[in-house]
């Protein structure tokens, strides 16, 4: 039984801590809850969805299914076409950041050297950046055209037979590296800019004084090894995008032909909701999840790095 | 040494301009060959010999028919209801959120801070399953809500708004709440009056995404009435008119050209909103 007396200590130690805190603790939740609830509703809850969906063998549509292990993965694993995909895609990036990254640095390098003409460049390089993908894969998709193109046009100009390139299986993941790289390409470009302005002007005076005073000298022993951080982050930032090529696949070949430019995303895609395997489907999706986080964590690792050297 | 050999310098220069020069061209030549289909009749456009300015102009004709034949403006506005939308929702998620977590002490704040960066992690396409399944149970695919409600969660909303947040100094705060204000009202008239570029670079970031999305509208939305432009410009493609090029082409120059325009408009912003963005 509780006496009249206990019970109003009661509520006023309850009165006098909720004081101490002031209200903040209350209005922390309060601020927080909505996105709690949907960081819970929409993330972390679809993402242990789809860790419980690869291991059953449920299609959309149907009322039932079973849980059946890892047999999704094995049957991934033995399936000739996410092999030809992974590959496909590995390609795609070993195409796409190498040469996003070059061309990249080289540009923001020119850009930088002196300074006409300097904001037509960067806008220039920079429009692919923003333009809507799918449309602009349309208009690729004529400018790769066998007969009407730009490509074999210009190519037949010099004397050369240009091929079929989004139908031959031997240039169809080429064009689209070609592709990934003119969009990426400008993003690239403005990421070494900023790392270039932050190279700071009294290595160069050293440098300078030390005899390195060609404009290759400067370039070798000064500005290279200034860009080695920013450098990493833009590979990994590209691999990264390279690994979530979907729109130019999806809009040009469909993974064609033969399945010469089919890819992780764009596979995923098709068995997910062309063909509502949603448990082979998810397998794919933990597959491609382990690889997005594997390189988002060393994309973390490293600007964090390059926030201590700073 | 430059000054002993100028004419190094000046084919410095020369050789700038000749390899940038390439390069912009590589960057552009899709707009200009876009346009320059855009305004061409059928024949022009299969003949042998290529002119960049159509003989005869059929740009009017071409974007006559991508304007009738598909609802374009409809695409568009589509775009922008959906895109506004979702920064609108984004915003009133993330900002307090971003505020609590950058200004307030309460338990379980840096377990929630951690969630917020384990979230940063999950690239939304590996979403898209249980996405499609949970809006499939609530009936809502093919409606705006499909397009919208996945993406009302942005940790990197959060993650960026805390990091501006942190950067404002607490002494503000302390005064704030002195003079009787409350904490929304410290969000409302200090916090984001005081962080307006994060916002806009924020925007532009989610904006961008967004219009140019062509994966997950795919999933959620079949009829054309609600499709946004990346997936519209599709639609038209496989559409009895888009077969010819010329329109087509004319539709390609309606959904790029908003995006395209406004980043002319605002260079800074949107290279900064883009690219400072993925740094922080």
């Amino acid at each position: 039984m509780k006496t009249p007396d206990q019970d109003r200590q009661r509520r006023v130690d309850a009165k006098a801590s909720f004081a101490k805190r002031s209200g903040e603790h209350g209005v922390g939740w309060l601020a927080v809850s909505p996105a709690l609830l949907l960081l819970v509703g929409l993330l972390f809850g679809p993402a242990a969805a789809v860790v419980l969906f690869s291991l059953t063998d449920w299609q959309l549509g149907s009322f039932t299914f079973h849980f059946i292990g890892v047999a999704n993965f094995r049957a991934l694993f033995t399936d000739p076409t996410f092999w030809k995909a992974l590959t496909n895609t590995l390609v795609y990036a070993a195409i796409v950041v190498p040469g996003t990254v070059l061309l990249g640095l080289v540009v923001a390098l020119l850009i930088e050297a002196s300074p006409g003409l300097r904001g037509f460049y960067r806008a220039a390089h920079f429009l692919p950046v923003m333009s809507t993908m799918s449309a602009m894969a349309i208009v690729w998709g004529t400018m790769l055209h066998p007969t009407i193109g730009l490509v074999n046009r210009g190519l037949g100009a010099v004397g050369i037979s240009g091929v079929n390139w989004l139908r031959d299986e031997r240039t169809a993941l080429l064009a689209l590296a070609l592709i990934g790289i003119w969009q990426g390409l400008g993003f690239a470009m403005v990421l070494f800019v900023s790392g270039l302005k932050a190279v700071p002007q009294q290595l160069y005076d050293a440098a300078a004084i030390d005899g390195a005073d060609g404009v290759l000298d400067r370039l070798r022993f000064v500005t290279l090894p200034m860009l080695g951080p920013v450098t990493m982050f833009v590979v990994i930032l590209t691999a990264k995008r390279s690994f979530e090529v979907f729109d130019s696949v999806r809009v040009l070949t469909q993974g064609g032909p033969n399945y010469a430019s089919e890819v992780l995303l764009h596979r995923l895609y098709t068995e997910s909701f062309d063909f509502l395997r949603m448990g082979y489907g998810a397998a794919l999706t933990v597959i491609y999840l382990a690889i997005i986080v594997l390189l988002t964590l060393t994309q973390a690792r490293l600007l964090e790095r390059r926030v201590h050297y700073s | 040494m430059i000054a002993r050999f100028p004419y190094r310098r000046f084919a410095g220069r020369i050789a700038r301009h000749a390899i940038l020069i390439l390069t912009a061209a590589f960057a552009l030549l899709p707009f200009v060959w876009m346009v320059s289909l855009s305004l061409k009749p059928p024949e022009e456009i299969f003949q042998a010999d290529f002119h960049l300015w159509p003989t005869a102009f059929h740009g009017v004709e071409n974007y006559r028919v991508a304007l009738t034949a598909a609802p374009m403006f409809r695409f568009l506005l589509n775009g922008l209801l959906v895109c506004t939308a979702i920064f609108a929702l984004q915003l009133l998620v993330c900002i307090p959120c971003a505020y609590a977590l950058a200004k307030l002490r309460f338990r379980g704040r840096d377990t929630l801070f951690s969630a917020v960066l384990v979230g940063l992690l999950l690239p939304p396409q590996a979403l898209a399953i249980p996405h499609f399944v949970l809006l499939n149970v609530f009936g809502l695919l093919d409606t705006y809500a499909a397009l919208i409600l996945p993406w009302v969660i942005s940790t990197f909303g959060i993650f960026l708004l805390r990091q501006f947040f942190r950067s404002i100094p607490d002494e503000i705060i302390h005064a704030a709440r002195l003079d009787g204000l409350g904490e929304f009202e410290i969000i409302w008239r200090i916090m984001i009056p005081m962080t307006t570029p994060a916002l806009a670079a924020f925007g532009i970031f989610s904006i961008v995404a967004h219009w140019n999305d062509l994966f997950w509208p795919l999933i959620a939305v079949r009829s054309a009435e609600i499709s946004t432009p990346a997936l519209g410009i599709l639609l038209f493609r496989d559409d009895e008119a888009g077969q010819f090029l010329g329109p087509l082409m004319a539709g390609a120059v309606i959904i790029v050209a908003p995006l395209l325009v406004a980043f002319l408009i605002a260079q800074r912003r949107f290279i900064d909103g883009l690219a400072v963005t993925t740094m922080k």
